[in-house]
């Protein structure tokens, strides 16, 4: 098991300073990063003025290593657009985004996994049904009509719950919903196959006939073996949450981490989308390798590989 | 014999809902097993063998329709019994070990665990109480380094050995009756005999009624004490081993026999025999004998409803012809 996690640990690296050499790399994408800055209007010694003050005139490779090492010690450089340092900007939008991102997957796994469970025990029945309807549902609907509809009925009719900000608890009901009913569908979905795949399985029926009650076998025999694909997708959607949730952010007007990289790119501010792309790789690979980890102690037979 | 039967079963028919119409899997059958005997239900493929001891263990899918005149346990009517009832029973007084020990065990948990469940949810026991009978029962059934085995999972044993820890799983509450679904036919040809010796070893030690169900008849001729030959669902015949082996009497015993070599009687590049044709349709209804298509003896009669003959001794078989008729003159 620890040869397992510090192979996977090995690779979470690996992975980590690809993501940081691509993002990094992003700044000469978008063609030369002084003139950019200083704007159409600039003359020539501007421009030059800039590059110098900015370093951009060092070779390529020492400028990368700067950064990254500023980077690792969370020095991510100066904002161009606030002019304050990145790190502290991600920080402050940083909390919102995690907070509503865990209340989403959670949201997401407490509705999917019972439902999933339920439609797998009796397939074809009511509860299939409403669970296929209800899932169908969530994937259909785009996030931002949800949103609003929410908004109409709990803000604007009921009165109940604010429409926008993130002032308490209460402005991240509806948020949470409409992020954890995006993911929830397809961890439903994949609930139920792999129940429904595992339910045939022979050791179920050992189980049984070991004299199991209906309960035990579901949720100690069953649920184990079929949630191990779940776990992935579930990685990969907090992944995508914590990072991509700017529809939702932008409705509620949670300024969170996602909308804040939604602006800086409009707002050409290269050092903060970097930062951005950096933080949010680095969620994804470290919800992977938990992911991994997880999957390890569920399934004793991936732990060899 | 005025001692209750462990199992009494008589009328039990088992149909399956198809989309072409109900199919007839079992039909009818009657046996009876006393403590500490063995009965083995013989017959081919799809003859309803393992259909009719799930039947027993209240293991059925659901959807199948599975009625009986009488289905009794230790006296006990099973048919109704409120679920909770049956699973006190099943893993407990009776327990079953299955044919497939390369994915009859739950491949998330140890050994050790899964040994320790079945005793823990009878037994008001502890932890280390139920590891230790683990480490007893798994000494029993001839796995060595006993200890070291509880915290292993299923994909680090051989075939062999995950059947050994089936067994030991099955008797870990000591049951009445064991049922065995063809223990041995996924395993190598060698261990079969090991794995099936052990069975037989440890029913005896035990005082257990086991039900062994397999299509291998040499097994059968080492083990039995009772033998019911199944075909399409039915009966054929049954009786004591002695009267089936010696003094077969339906035509479909008497092939199965001939299919067999016989030490000493069979001579090299003598032809076996065989039964030609292929078990009949059960879908719809099914009437006479069943399997008519493929006898020799069959005539016009075989159509219609057969009788049963019976000996004092308990031998009887389903067939038209009575034992006298076809004793060769």
């Amino acid at each position: 098991m620890l040869t397992f996690a510090l192979k996977r640990l090995g690779l979470a690296v690996l992975v980590a300073l690809t993501v940081s050499a691509v993002s990094f790399s992003l700044l000469y994408l978008s063609g030369d990063p002084a003139s950019a800055m200083a704007g159409e209007t600039a003359t020539s010694a501007d421009i030059e003025s800039i590059r110098t003050l900015y370093g951009f005139d060092r070779p390529f490779l020492v400028q990368y290593a700067d950064w990254l090492f500023n980077a690792l010690q969370g020095d991510f450089g100066q904002s161009y657009y606030f002019k304050l340092p990145v790190s502290q900007l991600i920080a402050d939008r940083l909390s919102i985004t995690m907070l509503l991102g865990v209340c989403g997957i959670s949201f997401a796994l407490v509705t999917a996994i019972p439902l999933g469970v339920a439609a797998a025990v009796r397939p074809n029945s009511f509860i299939d049904r409403t669970a296929l309807f209800i899932s169908v549902m969530g994937q259909a609907m785009p996030s931002f009509w949800f949103g609003l509809v929410l908004i109409v009925i709990f803000s604007i009719q009921l009165n109940w719950l604010p429409p926008s900000g993130s002032g308490g608890w209460k402005n991240f009901i509806m948020p949470t919903v409409v992020l954890g009913y995006y993911a929830m569908p397809a961890i439903m979905r994949l609930t139920r196959a792999g129940m429904l795949e595992v339910l045939n399985a022979d050791y179920i029926r050992t189980a049984r006939a070991k004299g199991a009650g209906e309960w035990r076998v579901m949720f100690k025999h069953a649920l184990r073996n079929a949630v191990v694909p779940v776990v992935s997708l579930a990685a990969v959607q907090m992944g995508f949450m914590l990072g991509g949730s700017i529809v939702v952010e932008s409705i509620f007007a949670l300024h969170g981490a996602g909308y804040l990289a939604w602006e800086s790119i409009g707002r050409n501010d290269l050092p903060t989308v970097q930062a951005l792309i950096l933080v949010f790789a680095g969620f994804y690979i470290v919800f992977t390798f938990l992911s991994d980890l997880a999957n390890a102690w569920l399934d004793p037979r991936i732990r060899v590989g | 014999m005025s001692e209750e039967p462990i199992l009494a079963v008589e009328g039990l028919t088992i149909d399956i809902p198809m989309a072409q119409g109900t199919l007839h899997a079992v039909r009818g059958i009657d046996f009876e097993l006393n403590r500490g005997e063995t009965l083995c239900i013989v017959g081919e493929s799809g003859s309803g063998k393992s259909l009719t001891s799930l039947a027993v263990m209240g293991l059925l899918p659901k959807r199948l329709e599975c009625t009986a005149r009488k289905l009794a346990f230790c006296g006990t009517e099973l048919q109704g019994l409120p679920p909770s009832a049956m699973r006190q029973l099943r893993g407990n007084r009776m327990a079953m070990i299955f044919q497939e020990p390369m994915t009859s065990l739950n491949p998330a948990y140890t050994i050790g665990d899964q040994l320790a469940e079945a005793l823990l949810l009878h037994r008001r026991v502890g932890k280390a109480e139920a590891r230790t009978r683990a480490v007893e029962l798994l000494g029993k059934v001839g796995i060595t380094a006993a200890e070291s085995r509880l915290s292993q999972y299923p994909h680090q044993l051989s075939g062999g050995l995950r059947q050994r820890v089936m067994i030991a799983m099955a008797l870990m509450c000591e049951p009445e009756l064991v049922i065995a679904d063809e223990p041995t036919t996924a395993l190598d040809v060698t261990i079969q005999a090991q794995i099936l010796r052990l069975l037989v070893d440890l029913q005896r030690e035990m005082n257990m009624a086991m039900i062994l169900v397999t299509h291998d008849l040499g097994v059968v001729a080492r083990v039995a004490d009772k033998v019911a030959v199944m075909y399409a669902g039915e009966v054929v015949e049954q009786g004591t081993a002695r009267e089936i082996f010696e003094n077969p009497s339906h035509p479909y015993t008497q092939g199965l026999l001939r299919c067999i070599p016989v030490p000493g009687r069979t001579k090299p590049g003598e032809h076996l025999g065989s039964i030609p044709g292929i078990v009949p349709s059960l879908i719809g209804k099914v009437e006479g004998c069943a399997f008519r298509t493929r006898c020799d003896l069959a005539e016009s009669a075989c159509a219609k409803p057969i009788p049963i003959h019976e000996t004092e001794g308990g031998h009887s078989w389903r067939c038209i012809h009575s034992h006298m008729d076809r004793m060769p003159a």
